[in-house]
């Protein structure tokens, strides 16, 4: 009994850290209520762990925090379930999200269950050590447990877009059938009635890097596929099933390394659609540092 | 994979070969032929800009 407030504090910790991290926003990804319930439950799961391995160390039942460790492996699973479940749900999507983005999902969900974990063990720690009243040791869990949490999600925190790049207007121009933006050849639409919606609601946007690293990053292909996604999910799309035409197209410009997107919107809001683009994430998979490595500084 | 699912043109001499070829007697009805294949096949409308228009699959 004397380990009881360690645990259940660590535990409500770890899962609260965990519920917090569940952010619902235009993605609905974990969806909602069913997504939710999954992951808070391995959530709760991974906070046990994280809570009850305080006290089998302080009592030497170290068999025990074997197989508490060996427990904690089965999160990796979590990252295979979410990229069987959106590679599954891929083909009903109009946009594709491309798998760069489905590894960089799977991927952050498997890190959330172990950032609960850490923030469990946090807790269950403090819990431990805290000599005074149990009021008062909540309040000090309570404390240790918000300040690790935002330190966590902070440090997790990527960056997006309108981080490593400058984002702006560009003008569609027409050179008979082809789509270009500024000289680069973006698509070619056979359509005359393709041509004028593309005229009428189309935008596009030119993407700039800011520096050698951020060129790099822009060049994934995944993180191309990325930004087509995320903006149609932001501020929708103006096609329906089979109107290839109209599929958002991310084109680079090898002169410069800038990104092009084109697209028609569902609604004409330009600074909307701006602001979209900015926010995309830049996901982890496609991250490039070129600056870090000796050739990398001698082109700079 | 892309493929060239059907070709419209209005010049007989100047397509032959494999995927389906649809002769259209003007330039509206070429664009009209090549709009509804496309509907059809959910395919996109490409121009090769010699009065050929090819209907491809993405």
């Amino acid at each position: 009994m004397s380990h009881i407030f360690t645990l259940l504090a660590g535990t409500g910790a770890g899962f609260l850290a965990r519920l917090y991290m569940l952010r619902r926003d235009y993605r609905q990804y974990p969806s909602y209520p069913q997504g939710w319930a999954v992951h808070l439950f391995v959530g709760f799961i991974g906070a046990a762990i994280g809570a009850v391995i305080v006290p089998a160390v302080l009592e030497k039942e170290y068999a025990a925090v074997s197989f508490l460790i060996l427990a904690a492996s089965q999160f990796r699973e979590v990252r295979n379930v979410e990229r069987l479940t959106l590679g599954a749900m891929e083909s009903t999507e109009l946009v594709k999200r491309g798998t760069a983005y489905i590894e960089g999902i799977a991927r952050v969900f498997e890190a959330r269950n172990y950032l609960s974990i850490w923030v469990a063990l946090a807790v269950a720690v403090t819990a431990e050590l805290w000599g005074g009243s149990v009021w008062e040791g909540l309040g000090v869990c309570l404390l240790v447990g918000v300040v690790i949490t935002l330190l966590l999600s902070r440090l997790m925190a990527g960056q997006t877009i309108g981080d490593i790049a400058t984002v702006e207007l560009a003008e569609i121009q027409f050179d008979n059938a082809l789509l270009k933006i500024e000289e680069t050849v973006m698509m070619n639409v056979g359509l005359e009635t393709a041509r004028s919606v593309y005229r009428e609601r189309g935008l596009a946007a030119k993407i700039m890097p800011k520096g050698p690293n951020a060129k790099a990053t822009l060049a994934n292909l995944g993180q191309m596929q990325a930004i087509a996604h995320d903006v149609s999910a932001m501020i929708g799309v103006f096609m329906d099933v089979g109107e290839q035409e109209f599929i958002p197209l991310v084109r680079r410009n090898p002169d410069n390394g800038c990104l092009y997107l084109v697209m028609v919107p569902s609604e004409d809001d330009q600074e909307a659609f701006l602001t979209a683009v900015r926010r995309v994430p830049v996901l982890e998979g496609a991250v490039r540092k070129p600056l870090t490595s000796k050739a990398g500084k001698m082109l700079d | 994979m892309k493929l060239i699912l059907a070709v419209v043109a209005t010049d007989h001499t100047q397509v032959g070969g494999g995927a389906p070829i649809f002769y259209a007697r003007s330039e509206e009805e070429k664009n009209e032929v090549a709009l509804l294949i496309a509907k059809i096949l959910g395919a996109a409308v490409h121009d090769l800009q010699n009065g050929v228009l090819v209907i491809v699959q993405h």
